[in-house]
């Protein structure tokens, strides 16, 4: 199948280029120009043409949670955000500890045939936290690396082992940086906006406690960690200095987590309740900084989604979560316009850097690359609603308000899988 | 327009005529606002036995599901036992009657009197309920659209005043 | 922010929630408007028939029979239909949710809810799914807080000491998991008392606490020093051993209020306990029974100020 995508700004954050062309594609790769005429063109005048989206967390809910979202329903919200490739964590459930599982969830990806979805395997069995699994069969399994989701490991000699066994073989460790007995029983940041509302809360030493024991290990075992999901501004500190430092590690945030803190509980909006926690605005600001220094190297959806039942309920009962996939692109350009970036600065952070990551081809416009493309107008706004969400999640503090930066076309290894 | 009558010289025409009727059963009860100040002057220009009782009846209107429970109600304060009083309901304008037949409902709340009699500084045409007064200082006609006020001033001179009706 | 869901649109009382984001003006209405209601005692009948015809639902999902009953009777001098609803035996424990709970209950002509749950936020979701003639008021939810209490520790405030412009509070005990303090604070804060002290262990005082208004206070000996008034907070047993508190013992001696650490207060302070008291525990005999305390009388204004808070709830207009 021939392909052009003709008149868009192009915009390869990889390579730095940046101007208004065409995009050829040939048998699902980016070729540099077509031998014959297009079976298909596709007009991109007016719109952005760039990588496809690279996000590292989005909870299909299979196998497992069918009554909250199928397979189905979140691939077509994937495409629709323009999200070619996504990593989904192992909480499914059964979770992801054996191959079998990650067989059958890759198999039933591959035949939906739209976006590439890399499972990321449990690191020990059932996620409890005490026994290693078969990472080495996991992988082969077709899983890209190891994690616990938001299961903490609370036994630090397990933590210890399992990063050894991992570097032993050079998986990638996937992991959050929360003390489970010093986030127990919280519900949201510790803080003023916590004591008011009568929430018990998590402090910011439960992410920092975590996460220099974390550092520690990485430096005594050399195991490849990327850290999810950093909630905090001493958090992001500590990164910055251990990046300094020279250790081998990448991070990511919760594209909510950039643009929002506690302040937007309000009147006790379970929408807002996440894990991690939202914090202060001076952490909410500190993610946004260290996602423009580099400290943090990618925006993630951690698409969770939760149906209305689990999230009309009192704020410390209702399911944590929300629901991102169609959110990540909108919410990553509104930072970028916050920080001031350009739009090639700021798709590196849901293309080319998740793409490092992942390890994967994708995640650029160049001769070769997988042809994974979203086409999209970044002026378009257009109102978060539960009619416009292909996800089956509606939960979202986003709800009801209008964000800006709408997907026209996303194609998969070549073949238009979304227009818009 | 006719001028208001004046307001301190009706209670001074009212205890006058109300003199003759006190006994030793009897007892005065104001209705807070107007009908408090009113009854002040009464019992203190007929030197009755019991102390003056005040109404508010705030917890009585028949309105509160349409506006709700008044902004500022005061106490209720009845210093006497009702049972068996032969007692003189004060009020400082008779209109629909709807005041009264709170007033009434709620003393009965406190006891049974032997009678009431109602006793008003002017009365204006617009009767919503059957309710007349036993005494009444003078009548006045109020243009539609008017409300007639009693209001005290700094000296605490009483007098009467329209206003546009909310 | 989203507009205060207590209010409607003219700032009338709709629900009452909390009492943080009540302006002064309505507390101190609520609180005029609770006087005029403690006169109703003095009479023959002591009803009015402000809330006839109407039905008020006790949702209790947490047990409590105190509170629970001056409800009870505050809605019944109001001449209102009172309904109970022991909810550990209804169906919400069969795995009804709460929202599918108080719809039902909507089917069967509620007016006022008056809900106690233990999660924090609770009665707000309620509020958010009522019909529009329905009024919902928090009788205690979670830690966050438990309004009627707060307006009547104000009343009895108010009562003994005319102004709040010149008064020294201490707040003593378990402030973490207190609705009871939190309601109270943010009261004072409103009517502006100048110095609100709490005063407990550092477990037992939220890390916002400062953002609340108030001034820490670890010690009794700083902390009552010429406090006019002194509101001693319940210690719930569970707590008193672990990793907050090593025994009820020690915290006695340090934060109990004995005859000794209260004539570190001003002569004429008064002594207030939300209820039930553990004696012996955050206060002594000898000062519970004693002539500062002003205990028992708190019971009584409790009604009258639940009389109010429903009476500006349930009013139309």
């Amino acid at each position: 199948m021939k392909l052009l995508v003709k008149g868009g700004r192009v915009i390869d954050p990889a390579s730095g280029r940046d101007a208004v062309g065409d995009v050829a594609l040939a048998d699902g790769r980016i070729v540099e120009a077509l031998a014959g005429k297009p079976d298909r063109v596709i007009d991109a005048k007016g719109l952005v043409v760039a990588p496809g989206l690279i996000d590292l967390a989005a909870r299909l809910r299979e196998p497992g949670d069918e009554y909250k979202a199928t397979l189905e329903s979140e691939m077509d919200a994937a495409v629709a955000g323009g999200v070619t490739s996504l990593a989904c964590p192992p909480d499914t459930d059964p979770p992801l500890d054996e191959p079998g599982l990650v067989d059958m969830l890759r198999r039933r990806a591959k035949a939906l045939a739209r976006a590439r979805v890399y499972p990321v395997g449990a690191l020990t069995v059932k996620l409890q936290g005490k026994q290693l699994t078969e990472m080495a069969q996991l992988a082969e399994a077709g899983c890209i690396a190891f994690s616990q989701a938001n299961a903490a490991v609370a036994d630090t000699q397990v933590l210890w082992r399992a990063l050894q066994y991992a570097a032993t073989f050079n998986f990638p460790v996937w992991l959050r940086a929360e003390d489970l007995w010093l986030a127990q029983g919280g519900v949201a940041h510790d803080g003023e906006v916590a004591t008011r509302l009568g929430l018990a809360g998590i402090p910011v030493f439960a992410e920092t406690v975590a996460l220099a024991t974390l550092l520690e290990l990485v430096r005594a075992t050399g195991a490849r960690v990327h850290v999810c999901r950093i909630s905090s501004a001493a958090g992001v500190a500590m990164l910055r200095r251990a990046r300094h430092d020279g250790l081998p590690l990448s991070c990511d945030v919760g594209a909510h987590h950039v643009h929002l803190s506690d302040m937007d509980l309000g009147y006790f909006d379970a929408q807002c309740r996440l894990e991690p926690p939202l914090r202060s605005s001076r952490d909410r600001d500190a993610l946004g900084a260290g996602l423009a220094d580099g400290t943090i190297d990618c925006i993630v959806s951690d698409h969770t989604p939760v149906d209305d039942d689990r999230k009309h309920l009192p704020f410390a009962e209702a399911e944590p979560g929300a629901t991102g996939l169609e959110l990540l692109l909108p919410l990553a350009l509104k930072w970028g316009v916050q920080a001031r970036l350009g739009l090639a600065q700021t798709l590196a952070r849901v293309t080319s850097a998740p793409a490092r990551i992942l390890g994967v081809e994708a995640g650029r416009i160049a001769h070769g690359a997988p042809a994974d493309l979203v086409v999209f107008d970044p002026e378009a706004p257009w109102r978060v609603s539960a009619q416009a969400l292909k996800s089956q999640g509606k939960n979202t503090p986003f709800l009801g308000l209008e964000l800006t930066g709408r997907v026209r076309a996303t194609l998969v290894a070549g073949e238009v899988v979304f227009e818009g | 327009m006719a001028a208001l009558p004046d307001a301190e010289a009706l209670c001074a025409s009212l205890a006058s005529a109300l003199a003759p009727r006190i006994g030793p059963s009897s007892a005065m009860i104001g209705i807070h606002t107007g009908g408090a100040w009113v009854a002040e002057r009464l019992h203190a220009a007929l030197g009755m036995k019991e102390p003056l009782g005040f109404l508010d009846i705030a917890f009585y209107r028949d309105d509160y599901d349409r506006k709700g429970l008044a902004r500022d109600p005061k106490r209720s304060k009845i210093p006497f036992d009702v049972a068996g009083k032969d007692l003189l309901l004060v009020d400082d304008v008779l209109y629909t009657g709807r005041t009264v037949r709170a007033a009434i409902n709620e003393l009965f709340d406190y006891g049974r009197p032997a009678s009431i009699s109602l006793v008003v500084l002017v009365e204006r045409d617009g009767r919503q309920l059957p309710i007349c007064a036993q005494h009444a200082g003078a009548r006045v006609q109020v243009a539609a659209g008017m409300r007639l006020r009693l209001k005290r001033g700094e000296q605490g001179r009483l007098s009467l005043e329209l206003e546009r009706a909310a | 922010m989203p507009r205060n869901p207590q209010l409607n649109d003219k700032g009338e009382l709709q629900h009452l929630l909390s009492v943080e984001g009540l302006p002064r003006e309505l507390l101190l209405q609520i609180l005029d408007t609770a006087e005029s209601f403690a006169g109703v005692t003095d009479r023959d009948i002591k009803k009015v028939p402000l809330l006839r015809g109407k039905s008020v639902f006790n949702l209790f999902f947490e047990g409590s029979t105190r509170t629970r009953t001056t409800f009870e009777i505050a809605a019944k001098r109001l001449s209102a239909d009172v309904i109970n609803l022991n909810v550990a035996v209804s169906s919400t424990s069969k795995g009804e949710s709460l929202l599918d709970t108080v719809a039902n209950l909507s089917a069967m002509h509620a007016d006022i809810f008056i809900v106690r749950h233990g999660s924090s936020g609770a009665p707000y979701l309620i509020a958010r799914h009522v019909k529009p003639h329905e009024h919902v008021i928090n009788a205690g939810d979670g830690r966050h807080a438990h309004p009627t209490q707060g307006l009547l520790d104000l009343f009895t405030i108010r009562h003994y000491k005319k102004d709040f412009s010149g008064l020294t509070v201490a707040v003593v005990g378990d402030v973490l998991h207190s609705r009871v303090a939190r309601s109270l604070i943010h009261g004072l804060t409103t009517l502006g008392a100048p110095e609100v002290r709490v005063i407990g262990p550092q477990t037992l005082i939220p890390a916002g606490a400062a953002a609340l208004g108030v001034r820490v206070c670890h010690s009794m000996k700083e902390g009552l020093k010429d406090a006019d008034v002194i509101v001693m907070l319940r210690l719930q047993n569970e707590r008193m051993s672990g990793a907050l508190l090593p025994s009820a013992q020690e915290f006695n001696k340090n934060y109990g209020l004995t005859a000794e650490k209260l004539a570190l207060a001003r002569p004429d302070a008064i002594v207030m306990h939300p209820g039930p008291m553990n004696r012996g525990v955050e206060i002594d005999s000898n000062v519970a029974d004693g002539p500062h305390s002003v205990i028992l009388p708190q019971v009584t204004f409790g009604i009258a100020v639940r009389m109010a808070v429903m009476s500006m709830v349930a009013g139309g207009g």
